[in-house]
């Protein structure tokens, strides 16, 4: 079955009823079930609206709380504005560090707060922003029995402060980061790509990174045919 | 030895005369894999050696890599959900575990307390099946034939639960998001409690063949140390993490499903090295036991599902869940944007960061002891590579 891209919106008769991508057009679109009804009513009477104010109050889900506790306010006394947002989302507690303190708060947890065990370092991409890519620390205390998360912002281009003289297992994450993201760790001994081949052309995690233009291109190139996809 | 003039002047025996020995001018760079059968897949290790020792290792991994993370961002979280199995191969119940677990956070449900005993009951199964696995490959790779034959065979029973319950003995899809999708199949206790009364012995029958094997001892004993602090720089996980005196076990770290509700014990030992990851796992064996009989007389009646809606649409947000899969802390990072597919989808692979302690474990040893150390890892390459 074919690889679909979020934004390719390319028709697939496979492709689940799911998906919110043909419904975006869809309030323009008569409904099978609704229009005759809505094509009836329009001359009787005309606020169809007082439905819809009740819908609004839905069970409001979790929401971000300030994460507020000592550590927190030690970092943001010693890195004032460069420690952001510092919240706690469904029990898990995160904050955003600026990228210039991002190596000394992270030396800081893992120095004085005993955050000893680096769970996991990955990155997201969210092409509409400024800063496309976020980089995230999974840190684990023993000590405490508490996991946080910490995350610095990049623009494209920027690279991250490596990790490895801290933890040395951020050694192989960071070359996934790397691998998949194309984002650079300043001070990492090895940098090279590791699950790809050497000579792979793109960074795969990218949003803008498309699977179907891979494979019409690899086909292209080895079989000197059209994909027809 | 390509240069002459070094070794004209001087007596062969006279090793320390130059800087360079005669042993240093001879390392030799031998490549293992990714065809080499005791590397449990297709795992290429490129070894640097002075005569029989080892110098230095450099993994290449990525043979088997299927772009799982972006694989999950095209895919909604329900069609995400049989694609985990395939990762850990021989643990896919685990694998699923945490994914639907993960996901359940983020939707903020939970599974109903049947199911999560069900959960745990077959999740224990599974790493009872996974060490047996690797307790028969890795006593093969090592010259001993025999445990294989054993743990293959009891490894059986448990493929055919999960063959009774949900049709499939590998990769099951065993849990759904928000519960399980199968009711237990009429006899499915019994059928548990068979397999416990069955395997207990079994056990002490591979700690005969092993345990105090003199060649089994002289191969593992000493083999492939790891400190307990290395290991947390390296953060490796699991059995190694525990061989190595830490006594951590998100089981009870941080409780999933229903394991608060069960007494086990965290085996650990002391000096980090193969043999005692050997009596680790051994020990773990049993703890499952321990679990499944005591879930499998409690299964409490009710609803096996959650209320779950078809469509499955996240409020916006982020979670990590990680749980202990039989290889160590599986964990799974999804950001939501709302939309009925996942943004991102961060898998924490157990087996890519312990393959990592390799290196550390194998320096200065013997070319045969890499075979052992690959081997007391554990790595599953679906996982390492995803």
């Amino acid at each position: 079955m074919p690889d679909e891209t979020k934004g390719n919106t390319s028709p697939d008769k496979d492709q689940q009823p799911a998906p919110q991508a043909p419904s975006s057009s869809a309030p323009s679109a008569p409904k099978p079930g609704t229009p005759p009804a809505q094509a009836a009513k329009p001359p009787v009477t005309v606020p169809p609206k007082p439905a819809a104010p009740p819908a609004p109050p839905k069970p409001a889900g979790p929401v971000p709380l300030p994460w507020e506790s000592e550590m927190v306010s030690q970092l943001k006394q010693r890195f004032g504005s460069g420690i952001g947002d510092a919240s706690t989302y469904l029990g898990q507690s995160y904050m955003v560090v600026d990228r210039s303190v991002v190596y000394d708060a992270l030396q800081q947890l893992h120095d004085e707060e005993e955050f000893n065990y680096l769970v996991d370092c990955t990155a997201t991409h969210y092409p509409q922003r400024p800063q496309p890519f976020e980089v995230i620390w999974i840190l684990y205390s023993f000590k405490r029995n508490e996991r946080i998360r910490v995350k610095t912002m990049l623009a494209e281009g920027e690279a991250a402060p490596s990790v490895v003289p801290l933890w040395s297992t951020a050694n192989w994450l960071e070359r996934e980061v790397y691998d998949m993201f194309g984002i650079r760790f300043d001070g990492h001994p090895d940098l090279r790509r590791i699950l790809l081949p050497e000579d792979w052309k793109g960074f795969p995690l990218r949003k803008d990174h498309s699977i179907i233009q891979q494979d019409q291109e690899w086909v292209q190139i080895n079989l000197g045919i059209e994909s027809g996809q | 030895m390509s240069d002459p003039t070094r070794t004209a002047g001087a007596s062969h025996l006279d090793l320390d005369e130059r800087e360079h020995t005669f042993l240093d001018a001879n390392e030799l760079v031998l490549n293992m894999g990714p065809q080499h059968p005791s590397t449990h897949g297709v795992l290429r290790v490129i070894l640097k050696l002075d005569g029989e020792k080892v110098r230095g290792t450099e993994c290449v991994i990525g043979y088997l890599h299927r772009g799982v993370e972006k694989i999950a961002e095209n895919r909604t979280y329900t069609m995400f959900n049989p694609y985990v199995d395939r990762m850990d191969y021989v643990a896919a119940v685990s694998n699923g575990l945490g994914y639907c677990e993960a996901v359940e956070k983020l939707l903020n449900i939970e599974a109903p307390p049947r199911a999560n005993y069900v959960r745990v009951i077959l999740t224990e199964l599974n790493r009872l099946a996974s060490h047996m696995l690797w307790l028969g490959t890795h006593a093969l790779d090592i010259g001993a034939i025999t445990p294989l034959f054993y743990t293959f065979r009891d490894r059986e029973e448990i493929l055919k639960i999960y063959e009774k319950y949900c049709g499939a003995r590998l990769t099951t899809h065993a849990f759904r998001i928000g519960g399980c999708q199968y009711e237990t199949y009429d006899g499915f206790e019994t059928d548990v409690r068979k397999f416990v009364t069955f395997v207990t012995p079994k056990i002490d029958e591979y700690e005969e063949l092993l345990t105090t094997n003199r060649i089994w001892v002289e191969r593992t004993k000493g083999v492939g140390v790891l400190s307990g602090p290395d290991c947390i720089d390296l953060g490796v996980t699991g059995p190694v993490l525990r061989a190595s005196g830490v006594k951590w076990d998100i089981r009870k770290a941080k409780p999933y499903a229903a394991y608060s509700q069960f007494q086990f014990e965290i085996p650990t030992g002391q000096n980090g090295d193969t043999y005692d990851r050997y009596l680790v796992r051994i020990a773990e064996l049993r703890q499952s036991l321990r679990i499944v009989s005591q879930a499998v007389e409690g299964i409490p009646e009710g609803p096996i599902m959650a209320k779950v809606p078809k469509v499955l649409k996240p409020p916006v947000g982020e979670i990590y869940h990680s749980i202990e899969a039989p290889k160590g802390e599986l964990g799974y990072f999804i950001v939501s944007d709302g939309s009925t597919q996942p943004y991102r989808v961060r898998v924490r692979p157990p087996s890519f960061v312990n393959l990592q302690a390799l290196d550390k474990m194998v320096r200065g040893q013997l070319v045969a002891d890499v075979v052992a150390v690959i081997g007391t890892l554990d790595i599953v390459l679906g996982e390492v590579d995803r």
